[in-house]
């Protein structure tokens, strides 16, 4: 689990965030949802420790990382799988390179121990056996995600953040990632953190959504909750579609 | 104010860098690449521009020096020492700061833009340490080799022209490259680009590594790290003359 605790952060004196608090939930997708300037993946590279934080707690199972020396956040952060919104997967390796990578960084285990946990995750993402000897730029966008899902869990992380995970992705793609990512937070009993403004992943995955507004939480609750919600800044942002202004009146 | 920041970065970036890696065997896989690719990849320019501008120095040194007061061996020997004691060393790490430079900073920059450095930070790995180190070993290492192997190409280069001009023979030219020869010059270049390595990788790393933004921002980062690569090399080059000949 991880608690965000009145987290503040300015740049320049511009404040960004403001005593915003959170709770993230183990085994559950957590949401973080906002419109775009709003805070979110300030938010999201503050838990990470990319920023640094003005004031507050990040409580990672207890352990706040602002108290961190930089060394203790290097070992913390191999707890901790990371999608991010453009793959980033490594030009110079090849799939099954990628993915290889943080276990012979810090993995003990045998080359072929390291090999068939490669494999046993490009599997988890259902990526074909044929694909494991290309080069990151020789797959599909929605492929190189998969890849990097699997990169993301190798080391078997206590921690998943997910920056736009859908981002680029054609519909059918976007919910296969969707779903991926449910199934590996649910079997692996991950603390996932998603950072996303596709609707249709909230409604989908939204297990525990947090949205942000002008760097404050105004509201926290799951994919179900989001039809009976009065806060008029969420209704503008998530229903503001047709399509999901019936959807809502539907399951109203 | 700009540079004290810019100097204050880079040596936290460099104590970064200057570390024991978090992997050896990652570290050792990475070694022999940035051999291959900062090191031999730079050979066909080096044998290129060696041999031509050997060849060239002889024939300006022999058309501009037609004294009959000059000792006949006086083109190979300005050659010889030209070359020793400047082409080799500086002249060429200046060509390579271009070439070396902007490979480096554009291959990392481009990995900062696509959050592939991010990633790592993210694994829990010192992306400086791990992409940076072995690209400055790499080319150290490799240097004093590409330096010698630059001085006897020039001399060849210059033998050439004895062998298929008649500006100068063979003879006054191989007379003139082996009158008092002074092997110190050679260490004293050697030195010099061990240095010069290290700035061009260094300084073209840190460009990169804090590159930010697009494609066109990887741009002005390569251009930045060789503009700033030369004029370091250039100031460490009279530095390091006054200190080793004088």
């Amino acid at each position: 689990m991880i608690e965000v605790k009145n987290v503040d952060k300015s740049f320049d004196g511009n404040q960004v965030l403001k005593n915003v608090s959170a709770v993230f939930e183990t085994g559950k997708t957590n949401m973080i949802i906002g419109q775009s300037g709003s805070g979110k993946t300030v938010l999201m590279k503050s838990i990470i420790g990319l920023h640094r934080i003005d004031k507050g707690r990040i409580e990672y199972d207890g352990r706040n990382l602002p108290d961190m020396k930089m060394k203790d956040i290097r070992v913390l952060r191999r707890e901790v799988g990371m999608l991010f919104q453009g793959s980033a997967l490594f030009d110079s390796l090849t799939v099954l390179e990628n993915v290889m990578y943080p276990l012979e960084m810090f993995s003990p285990t045998s080359r072929e121990e390291m090999v068939e946990r490669a494999y046993f995750c490009l599997k988890q993402v259902n990526l074909e056996e044929k694909a494991f000897g290309l080069a990151p730029s020789e797959i599909s966008g929605g492929m190189q995600k998969r890849v990097a899902i699997a990169r993301a869990i190798a080391l078997q992380p206590t921690y998943l953040f997910c920056d736009e995970p859908n981002s680029g992705l054609d519909p059918v793609t976007s919910l296969i990632i969707d779903k991926l990512i449910h199934e590996i937070t649910h079997l692996f009993g991950i603390t996932t953190i998603i950072n996303s403004h596709d609707m249709n992943s909230v409604m989908e995955i939204g297990e525990n959504i947090i949205f942000i507004e002008k760097g404050e939480k105004t509201w926290q609750g799951n994919n179900k909750d989001i039809f009976h919600v009065h806060n008029e800044a969420l209704n503008d942002f998530v229903f503001a579609s047709e399509l999901f202004k019936q959807v809502k009146k539907v399951n109203q | 104010m700009s540079l004290l920041n810019d100097t204050g970065k880079y040596v936290l970036l460099m104590k970064r860098v200057l570390v024991l890696p978090d992997s050896r065997k990652m570290f050792f896989r990475q070694f022999p690449k940035e051999l291959e690719k900062l090191g031999l990849q730079s050979l066909p320019i080096v044998i290129i521009i060696s041999v031509f501008i050997g060849a060239i120095m002889t024939m300006q040194t022999k058309l501009n020096s037609a004294n009959p007061l000059l000792p006949s061996y006086t083109t190979g020997l300005v050659t010889r020492d030209t070359l020793l004691l400047e082409f080799s060393s500086t002249i060429m790490c200046l060509i390579l700061a271009g070439k070396v430079g902007s490979n480096i900073a554009s291959e990392i920059g481009t990995m900062r833009i696509t959050e592939q450095i991010d990633a790592l930070e993210i694994m829990g790995v010192n992306s400086a340490g791990y992409l940076i180190l072995p690209k400055i070993v790499a080319f150290v290492v490799m240097m004093p080799f590409l330096v010698i192997f630059s001085m006897a190409l020039g001399l060849i280069g210059g033998y050439g022209v004895g062998l298929l001009t008649t500006i100068i023979t063979t003879g006054d030219y191989i007379s003139g490259i082996q009158y008092a020869f002074v092997p110190f010059y050679v260490f004293y270049s050697v030195v010099k680009s061990l240095f010069f390595a290290f700035i061009i990788a260094s300084v073209a790393s840190y460009y990169g590594y804090y590159a930010y933004g697009g494609a066109l921002d990887v741009g002005k980062a390569s251009t930045n790290a060789v503009v700033n690569a030369s004029i370091l090399v250039l100031f460490f080059n009279i530095l390091i003359t006054s200190l080793m000949l004088n």
